[in-house]
């Protein structure tokens, strides 16, 4: 193992001075060096290894919905700091500089394949992807929309931190608000799928993320309840090595289907055709 | 998130319970000097009235203007009133019910039925423990997914024969072990949260102890919340957020005060709807006065409620959470629209 490692390395020291700075990104799993044109066109994901990057909530929209279907629903709402807590407006300061989004969040209205949904994106580049009242509010209101509409939903996360800190317990809060809009989405029989992208934690998969009718995660997300800095000082029991993952979810039984990146689109598509046509008549 | 680092074990500055020791040693005395003078006769008035207002100047010192991260030590006081205590002061003939019908018993989630005033409700809650042994037992009130699953199964009992649900929350957090995540802790406490939303009978939660985070959220939907004067409510334990934060588990203290965790702070936010106050020095100085105050504001609650039609009582419990939250709405082209 050492020794490929060491050619691994090699390799990309070789590479990496003969081409100018950007374009070469490095597989954080196998650690090869990945032109990044080519890293694009195939999702982002590894050739080598299958390591699935994240995606920006730009590009996860993107990659489900028809070109130029989508459209944005309440982009103004907008992050204050009820709490005054240290550090926090320049944090979203930062982050909306680095991201080019509002918040944490994207929710909108768009077509997949000819079936109009309700759709909703946590972005794990912004604090974390973390459900601040922002993320809980538009998630919210993305359900309600839906269910008035009765439209199918399909909310994607990707989170590290669960409920956000920095507006403590109004963040907690965000996760009954928005299980009691899935409550009536649920109950007005529309359907719900639930994709889990690397990170989704806490109380974001304590609330919205594991009600889906149909959870669906891609291989190697990082998927669990307690955080790592926080289960390193308790006392959790041994691990198993893929512990919290995609593939450990999957066979304890919290999820329907681990899909790689290139199907989640042709999945959505053949849940969608199986739930909203009309009734089968023999 | 870790059970055990919140039972107060963490050192930091002098705590409150240090405080207490010395008010503690003083009532020891005026009780000595009490004894002593009935049984030689002895006029000790003066005396014992110095120890008093000793005592009481200390009291108001100590107890009368009381930090976040005081509270929080209140909140975790080894000796505060928990659920079965308060399941035994305030209502009669409490049948325990066990199990979750998939996997286990958890002990550290109680319930079952019990009456309110000699009405039929359904009561559960997390029940941390006393001593050592009780506290293994019982995870120190950290309820597993089985747990989660017990209290909903008496929440849609409770449902099937019309009672009102009251909901006990004292827990540092859900439990986090590897166990917990194979069960399906997520899962556990999400589906309790979309049940209760729509569950046709009354539920009030009571914040008695630690509101932790998802751990408390997990029964923490209902009609009303009360939440005790001394008791917090927090989406993460100072210690955690001050890990991660600031990487130094030793600024709980200033984590306690940023994280506005205390009652007064959910009641401003509207998290819950009423503070029970409590005697000065904690709930743990006069239990049966703060059970009787938390009766009656459960009957008073549940009185109100009973008075709705369901689906009137259903629309009101989703607006008391729909409107949780602060943030701005800006015009839509000043925002990134993506």
């Amino acid at each position: 193992m050492a020794i490929i490692g060491r050619q691994r390395g090699a390799e990309s020291q070789q590479a990496e001075p003969h081409v100018p700075d950007g374009l070469w990104e490095k597989c954080p799993k196998c650690e090869r060096a990945l032109f990044k044109r080519d890293l694009e066109k195939n999702l982002k994901v590894c050739h080598h290894c299958g390591y699935h990057f994240r995606l920006s909530a730009q590009e996860r929209i993107a990659l489900l919905t028809e070109p130029g279907s989508f459209h944005e629903w309440d982009a103004g709402v907008t992050a204050c700091d009820p709490l005054g807590f240290p550090g926090y407006l320049q944090k979203l300061e930062r982050d909306r500089g680095r991201t080019g989004l509002n918040d944490a969040v994207v929710t909108g209205g768009a077509r997949i394949g000819s079936t109009d949904v309700a759709i909703g994106v946590t972005d794990f580049r912004f604090l974390a992807g973390a459900m601040n009242s922002v993320v809980g509010e538009r998630i919210t209101r993305c359900i309600e929309t839906a269910t008035e509409r009765r439209l199918p939903l399909v909310l994607i996360s990707g989170t590290g931190g669960g409920a956000s800190m920095y507006e403590g317990i109004l963040s907690l809060m965000q996760m009954p608000k928005t299980a009691a809009a899935l409550a009536r989405h649920h109950e007005a029989r529309l359907l719900y799928v639930s994709i889990l992208t690397d990170a989704s934690m806490a109380g974001v998969l304590a609330s919205w993320a594991s009600l889906g009718d149909i959870i669906l995660a891609e291989p190697g997300a990082s998927i669990g309840f307690t955080g790592d800095r926080v289960s390193k000082q308790a006392q959790v029991g041994k691990k198993p090595p893929d512990f919290q993952t995609a593939e450990f979810q999957l066979r304890n039984g919290m999820i329907d289907a681990i899909v790689h990146r290139k199907e989640l689109k042709p999945t959505l598509l053949r849940i969608l055709k199986w739930t909203q046509s009309s009734p089968p008549v023999w | 998130m870790d059970p055990k680092q919140s039972t107060g074990v963490v050192t930091m500055r002098k705590s409150i319970l240090d405080f207490e020791r010395q008010i503690e040693q003083l009532e020891k005395q005026i009780e000595e000097l009490r004894q002593h003078a009935a049984q030689h006769n002895l006029d000790l008035g003066e005396e014992i009235a110095r120890l008093q207002s000793e005592h009481e100047r200390l009291m108001h010192e100590i107890f009368g203007r009381l930090t976040a991260w005081d509270k929080v030590q209140l909140a975790r006081h080894p000796r505060r009133p928990q659920t079965l205590d308060y399941i035994r002061l305030i209502f009669d003939d409490f049948l325990e019910l066990h199990g979750d019908r998939t996997f286990a018993d958890d002990p550290a989630m109680v319930g079952g039925l019990a009456l309110l005033d000699n009405k039929p409700v359904m009561v559960f809650g997390q029940q941390k423990g006393r001593d050592a042994r009780e506290r293994a037992k019982r995870n120190f009130g950290s309820a597993r997914p089985e747990g989660y699953r017990k209290a909903l199964r008496l929440m849609k009992l409770a449902e099937k024969f019309g009672r009102p649900v009251i909901s006990f929350v004292d827990t540092p957090a859900a439990d986090c072990s590897v166990g917990a995540e194979e069960r399906g802790i997520s899962e556990a406490i999400a589906r309790n949260m979309r049940e209760m939303a729509v569950l046709k009978v009354p539920i009030v939660i009571a914040v008695i102890g630690e509101g932790g985070s998802g751990g408390a959220v997990g029964i923490g939907l209902g009609d009303r919340v009360l939440m005790l004067e001394n008791a917090i409510y927090s989406v993460i334990p100072p210690e955690g957020c001050a890990a991660i934060l600031w990487r130094d588990p030793s600024k709980a203290e200033e984590a306690a005060e940023a994280l506005k965790l205390t009652a007064e702070d959910s009641l401003r936010f509207d998290v819950v709807d009423e503070i029970i106050p409590e005697p000065l020095g904690g709930a743990h100085r006069d239990p049966e006065l703060v059970a009787l105050r938390l009766k009656e504001a459960l009957v008073k609650h549940l009185a109100e409620l009973s008075r709705l039609p369901t689906s009137e009582m259903l629309d009101l419990r989703y607006a008391r959470f729909r409107k949780l939250g602060a943030f701005l709405e800006i015009p839509e082209d000043q925002a990134a629209v993506v």
